[in-house]
């Protein structure tokens, strides 16, 4: 834990003010986990019964392939949306006006419109005409639609924010333009990048949990089935959300502490991007440059 | 397109319920996220790891899993809700947490020396907080305050899971009944739009009017 940012060392007085705080805000937060615990109770949603399926094996195996079907869907939408997005950044920084613009629709259409809406729309339209496709890559074509866009945005930023002189360096040794983005631009942004994607493939991986509106057996929908079968929604469903939060909260850190570990190699040229985790979508990325 | 113009009706009633669920979950979120924030930031152990926890718990869960737990879950407790209120409950938690850490990054960037003068006058921990750092840090994060507002206008969509009546379960439920659906999502993708670029475009005009200048 962090050092307060807006209390130094405290003195005599301000300790026991804190001290007495500290003591009231504890017994306020026992009481609320006390009625939690005695609702919990009263409710009988302490029973055995309820708990015992998940330290059933065929239950952990059938939540557990749920979990795989997640990370499935999460993994191969993150590594299209990658590429898609790569290819949108480069669009947008294009010279070639067309290009551009094309490029800078698609992001701003694609970013502004709910993910579900985009994902029903590719399990429910396609197939009409005659895309005959699993609803895994239904699922998948929803989440890379979006994230492209984003990560769009994610990249254009990262190329944006290396500084001047690396293009003109490039230029003045006599490469193309294409030689340049690719072989010194490129490279560099995406090492800049990866705290960015690292956070991004957190949202993508909540965000996989939609395909349970399209029925697509990922963990939530796996959680479904349980709770109805086992008459246990409540622990089915905090079951999940324990397990949600132990990989992305994992995932988050890892972003975190890339971030650092570039600040501390990129001093602060490093790529920041406010509001990370959240739809980074609309969320302004900012490069810090000093 | 003869589809959206004959149901503009149901539409319209769509983006309303869009719009003031959204509004009310924002209210909501900003002073729950506020209050967050300011006790993630306090020199009390108890209220900074209570802060903590609210922050990675919301944020770390995905909104389709929060609103099934809530919905389908919490009535085990006795803890029910109509469908609408609980939408609201839901958005408004899971965005909190967002808006505690984009406040904690507006307290963390306001000058140290703005505390350290506040406290040199004597004033208390909240004092120097509410009258001095929040009112510098709330101007340095309307951007990304107005992302949030952006993304929670998306989010409300995933409210069709409980069947909130707002613009993606119209359109849902019109594809159903007509089977077109491309006009139909098309609609409603319009209908997002509508709500969202104006929003985009208000947020640069907020952003630049209260920009602080250094």
């Amino acid at each position: 834990m962090t050092a307060p940012v807006l209390a130094d060392a405290l003195g005599p007085r301000a300790r026991r003010r804190v001290l007495a705080g500290s003591l009231f805000a504890g017994a306020l937060l026992a009481l609320a986990l006390v009625v939690a615990y005695r609702r919990l109770d009263q409710r009988q949603q302490f029973n055995p019964v309820l708990w015992r399926p998940f330290i059933d094996v065929r239950v952990l195996r059938f939540l557990g392939q749920g979990l795989l079907a997640t990370m499935k869907a999460a993994t191969v939408a993150m590594v299209l949306a990658t590429a898609l997005g790569g290819a949108l950044a480069l669009g947008r920084l294009a010279r070639n006006g067309p290009v551009r613009w094309i490029a800078g629709a698609y992001v701003e259409v694609f970013r502004a419109v709910p993910l579900l809406l985009l994902i029903l729309f590719a399990y429910l339209a396609l197939p009409k005409y005659g895309v005959d496709l699993s609803i895994f890559w239904f699922l998948v074509m929803g989440l890379v639609a979006y994230n492209a866009a984003v990560l769009g945005e994610i990249f254009r930023a990262g190329i944006l924010s290396l500084d001047r002189g690396q293009t003109e360096a490039a230029y003045a040794i006599g490469l193309s333009y294409w030689q340049t983005m690719l072989g010194v631009i490129v490279p560099q942004a995406i090492r800049r990048m990866v705290p960015a994607l690292v956070s991004q493939l957190v949202t993508l991986l909540k965000d996989t949990s939609l395909g349970y509106v399209i029925s697509y057996e990922e963990l939530l929908r796996r959680a479904n089935i349980t709770g109805v079968t086992y008459q246990n929604p409540l622990q089915a469903f905090a079951f999940v959300a324990a397990i949600y939060i132990a990989v992305n909260f994992t995932l988050s850190r890892v972003a975190v502490r890339l971030e650092v570990r570039q600040r501390s190699r990129y001093g602060a040229t490093a790529l920041s991007i406010t509001g990370a985790g959240e739809d980074l979508a609309l969320t302004d990325v900012k490069a810090t440059a000093t | 397109m003869r589809i959206v113009v004959d149901n503009l009706g149901l539409y319209l009633d769509g983006m309303r319920t869009t719009a003031w669920l959204s509004v009310l979950s924002f209210t909501a979120a900003l002073i729950i996220g506020t209050f967050v924030a300011a006790c993630r930031v306090s020199p009390v152990p108890p209220l900074r790891v209570a802060g903590a926890v609210h922050v990675e718990v919301l944020r770390n869960t995905p909104l389709t899993v929060l609103f099934v737990l809530f919905y389908f879950g919490f009535p085990r407790i006795g803890v029910a809700f109509a469908a609408t209120t609980s939408a609201i409950i839901v958005l408004s938690a899971y965005t909190s947490a967002f808006v505690a850490e984009v406040v904690r990054s507006g307290i963390n960037a306001v000058a140290r020396g703005q505390a350290e003068a506040g406290r040199a006058l004597g004033l208390t921990f909240p004092q120097v907080l509410g009258s001095v750092v929040l009112p510098q840090a709330m101007r340095t994060v309307v951007a990304p305050l107005g992302s949030l507002w952006i993304a929670l206008v998306k989010n409300s969509s995933i409210a069709s899971v409980i069947s909130v009546l707002q613009l993606a379960e119209v359109a849902d439920r019109l594809n159903n009944e007509t089977a077109r659906p491309i006009p139909v999502f098309l609609g409603a993708a319009v209908a997002y739009l509508i709500i969202t670029f104006p929003s985009g475009i208000a947020v640069g005009v907020l952003e630049r009017r209260l920009a602080v200048r250094r």
